[in-house]
């Protein structure tokens, strides 16, 4: 690396990118001017639709022939993206800089092994026999990472698991060795212990290689562990930058303080503590299982689990992808039926009952899902969607109807008169306020929330946080909230049950689970959530190293 | 895997039985008289009486489905009358009209129908597939515009008008080709696939306005995946996107759906057989129904229904090679 004074490795000035959305243009990022030095790290941080992936994209040229509408400058080692040819612009990329994209949208292709899929790539830029090729494929593997590399990298992708794809992913950008990796949410989808692996490794790898990095991410916890300066986005322009630790610990824009105190951390202020929870138990699971499948192949994905949840208290449920969490949520409210154990509803046993028998019963089950996309059926308007349940339970009187959804709309902060609405008119965040308008529209006593705001930005996820905390105190819900986010279900829960493989293996008030974790496994999920502290992030990262080692 | 097959063909073999008997239902409660008509216009009533003796037509139904299932199992011997004849197993009866056996009748067409199908099955994937593509490639443009209007014209006319103007063109007014008769492959190569030529055409173009569209809309789903994306972004060049990650997902379905494709025309491609004249299964069908022939229309429906079944199992064998994450079960 020779760090070249006159130049920066990326220069990027007054760039502006527009698209046309049904005739429309619409403008994704507004004159936007940067700069990155050789081995340094800069993450693009905002919300949905703030423009950062679109700047992302503009530094490998992936928007010429799209018709997008690309001015102002990009420099990218010395290439001028707009005005490169075909040649330069494949050298530029992967060979100078390298995108590692977020996998679980399937970036690699499902027909190849991955290995050939990383030589094909490097043999475009190193050249060499096909055999050189498939070596280096399975030495950049090896790298990040990857057990028994040789072997695996005849799998295709789908035989991989969610870390492992974003692993290869990292390992094809490595193989060409480039000046510039620019990481377009790399770990968005993967669980905090799966998340803090890769960013370790981004961090082990930059340090060997001094390649750059160009961090693109809505998480300004994963920010802090990665980079030395911050950009905060908004609406295609820039809010503020400057060094991680100025921006995330002083931040002078009120848009970024905002950004920064809707993000839930492990240190921030609890809920009130809500009194402790007497008398029956409104629901209450004990040793509650379910398998799947027959045989030899059974899985069992809840695995005895036993839980009470009291009027007026939220039980937060936590734990990784595959934990059983989803299963557990769906057997609360029925949605599934266990295979064994009891289940307990208001003192009656309705885990046996039969659909017939249940029936009275559902209304007040009630269950808000994690997708607001596609738990509304898109083909209906909002307001027959949440007058469903209402018709379910066996309303006719259709004036009636009409006024309590309203009323629900108005009571979730939304307009009323959008009754007539469609869902794709909304946005996220609104169409989750539609979701749990849903769930209350009978009128329930018990709401489960599986994930109900892992899909939003920080900001709406604090005001669907704040909104269902409202809703559980005016209505005296009991409310589980299952969530992968151990700082979401710190901020909103009363108590904790820690979930993995199929069993609760702690329980407990939020400050007995979070204050003094028992189980080794709580232990390393918490060791894993990402810090807003850059310098606490680096701690943590020495004691993720150390609990990896024991 | 294994399993798999054994499973499907065990299931094909229920298929076929159902089939069998559905053929025997429709056969008796349709109109006509088979002995009539086998024995000729000018039989009095005492003959045509003795020959449905001889036929068998006077037992029940359910035995002469059961003599059915006992020729195809082990075997049976018929009486013409005069001698005894011995069919083996698997025997499909002996034609009332011809007193052939059925099995022996459609061995002997099945050449001509399996050239006609394989012939036609590489016009549809060249033809239809290459048009695909080349429409996916160039959406947008004036090439993808005039491909889908002949797609669209393809898809819209008829075989047999296709076949017709065919015929009119290359062999009445251009005269580059007489006019086909079929000659079997083990005769003389070389006939065989001149005079084969204007038939897999027909039927090759026919079914290639099919297969252009599923491939176009295949190739371009597979160009908006977001492995693409990835490829583009390291400098992939444009063809190679296209020939190594689109078409490789667009190929899948191509393949499963002419692996049904063809073993439905096994059954025989009626249409196309008729216009050219050529002595397949599907002309043998027509005249069974037309001569209420019943053992040959059952021959002919048991061989068609063996086709589709395997062609089923086959095209999901290839499927699964293909895409790998598919798993058979």
């Amino acid at each position: 690396m020779t760090p070249r004074s006159e130049e920066h490795l990326v220069e990027v000035r007054d760039l502006t990118v527009e698209f046309d959305r049904e005739g429309d243009p619409v403008r994704a990022v507004d004159g936007l001017s940067l700069r990155l030095g050789e081995g340094r790290a800069l993450a693009l941080v905002g919300e949905s639709g703030s423009g950062k992936s679109t700047v992302a994209g503009a530094l490998l040229g992936l928007h010429r022939g799209t018709g997008a509408r690309v001015t102002g400058s990009v420099r990218v080692g010395g290439i001028d993206v707009a005005a490169a040819g075909p040649g330069e612009l494949r050298r530029l990329r992967g060979g100078v800089a390298a995108m590692v994209f977020q996998d679980p949208l399937s970036a690699l292709d499902p027909y190849y092994a991955v290995g050939d899929q990383i030589a094909e790539v490097h043999r475009i830029h190193a050249g060499g026999s096909r055999r050189d090729a498939r070596a280096r494929a399975v030495e950049v593997l090896d790298r990040v990472g990857i057990p028994d590399a040789a072997r695996r990298s005849r799998s295709r992708p789908h035989e991989f698991s969610g870390g492992m794809r974003q692993r290869a992913l990292l390992a094809m950008a490595l193989a060409c060795e480039p000046r510039l990796i620019v990481a377009d949410e790399p770990t968005t989808a993967l669980d905090v212990t799966v998340q803090a692996q890769i960013l370790d490794l981004l961090h082990e790898l930059r340090r060997e290689t001094g390649t750059a990095l160009l961090l693109v991410t809505h998480d300004v916890g994963v920010a802090a562990e990665s980079v030395d300066e911050v950009l905060v986005m908004r609406g295609g322009r820039e809010v503020e930058r400057g060094p991680v630790a100025r921006v995330l610990g002083a931040p002078s824009e009120p848009y970024t303080r905002r950004l920064l105190g809707a993000v839930p951390r492990l240190d921030g202020p609890l809920r009130p503590a809500a009194p402790a929870p007497k008398g029956e138990p409104l629901l209450e699971a004990v040793d509650l299982r379910r398998e799947f499948g027959r045989g030899k192949r059974t899985v069992t994905a809840v695995d005895g689990v036993s839980l009470t949840v009291h009027a007026g208290e939220t039980l937060g449920v936590v734990g990784e992808s595959g934990s059983g969490k989803t299963t557990l949520g769906r057997m609360l409210v029925r949605l599934l039926d266990p295979t064994g154990g009891r289940l307990r509803y208001g003192g009656t046993e309705i885990g046996t009952l039969s659909e017939r028998e249940l029936r009275p019963h559902r209304r007040e089950l009630q269950m808000v899902f994690q997708d607001p996309v596609s738990s509304l059926n898109p083909r209906r308007s909002v307001g027959e969607s949440i007058a469903d349940p209402l018709r379910a339970a066996g309303q006719r009187d259709e004036t009636r109807i009409r006024a309590r959804v309203r009323e629900l709309l108005d009571r979730v902060g939304l307009e009323p008169d959008r009754y007539t609405a469609y869902p794709h008119e909304f946005s996220g965040g609104q169409r989750q306020r539609v979701g749990i308008a849903r769930a209350l529209a009978a009128g329930p006593r018990v709401v489960v929330c599986d994930e109900p705001v892992s899909a939003l930005d920080v900001t709406t996820q604090a005001q669907v946080t704040a909104l269902l905390a409202d809703l559980q105190a005016e209505l005296g819900l009991g409310l589980v909230f299952i969530a992968h986010d151990l700082a979401v279900v710190r901020q909103v829960s009363d108590r904790v049950a820690v979930m993995h493989g199929g069993r609760i293996v702690e329980q407990g008030t939020v400050e007995e689970v979070y204050g003094a974790p028992q189980d080794p496994y709580t232990r390393r999920l918490l060791a894993a959530v990402p810090s807003l502290d850059p310098v606490l992030a680096a701690e943590r990262r020495g004691r993720r190293q150390e609990l990896a080692v024991a | 895997m294994t399993r798999y097959v054994l499973k499907r063909l065990a299931g094909a073999a229920l298929v076929l039985l159902a089939l069998s008997v559905l053929v025997y239902a429709l056969f008796y409660l349709a109109p006509g008289d088979p002995a009539r008509l086998a024995c000729g216009e000018r039989c009095n009533p005492q003959q045509v009486a003795q020959v449905r003796e001889q036929l068998g037509l006077n037992e029940s139904v359910l035995a002469q489905y059961l003599h059915f299932l006992q020729g195809v199992f082990a075997g049976r011997d018929y009486s013409t009358g005069t001698a005894v004849v011995h069919c083996d197993a698997p025997c499909l009866g002996l034609s009332y009209q011809s007193d052939r056996e059925v099995t022996r009748l459609v061995l002997e067409r099945l050449p001509a129908t399996a050239s006609l199908a394989l012939g036609a099955l590489v016009v549809w994937l060249v033809v239809g597939v290459g048009t695909g593509l080349l429409s996916a490639l160039r959406r947008g443009g004036p090439t993808e515009r005039i491909l889908t209007v002949l797609t669209l014209a393809g898809t819209g006319t008829p075989v047999f008008i296709l076949g017709l103007l065919l015929l009119m063109v290359v062999c009445a007014h251009l005269q580059w080709l007489p006019f086909p008769s079929y000659v079997p492959l083990g005769e003389d190569p070389e006939q065989w696939a001149w005079n084969m030529l204007l038939p897999w055409l027909t039927l090759g173009f026919f079914e290639s306005a099919k297969y252009a569209r599923l491939t176009r809309s295949s190739t371009l789903e597979t160009l908006a995946e977001d492995h693409i994306r990835t490829f583009r972004a390291y400098g992939v060049g444009e063809r190679a996107v296209v020939t190594r990650h689109a078409l490789r997902g667009a190929v899948p379905p191509v393949i499963a759906i002419s692996a049904v494709d063809l073993g439905s025309m096994f059954g025989g491609a009626v249409l196309t057989e008729s216009l050219f004249g050529i002595p397949g299964l599907g002309k043998t069908l027509i005249d069974g129904v037309r001569e209420i022939d019943l053992p040959v229309v059952v021959g002919v429906v048991m061989v068609m229904g063996v086709a589709v079944v395997l062609a089923g199992v086959v095209a999901d064998l290839l499927y699964a090679a293909a895409d790998r994450r598919v798993v058979l079960t």
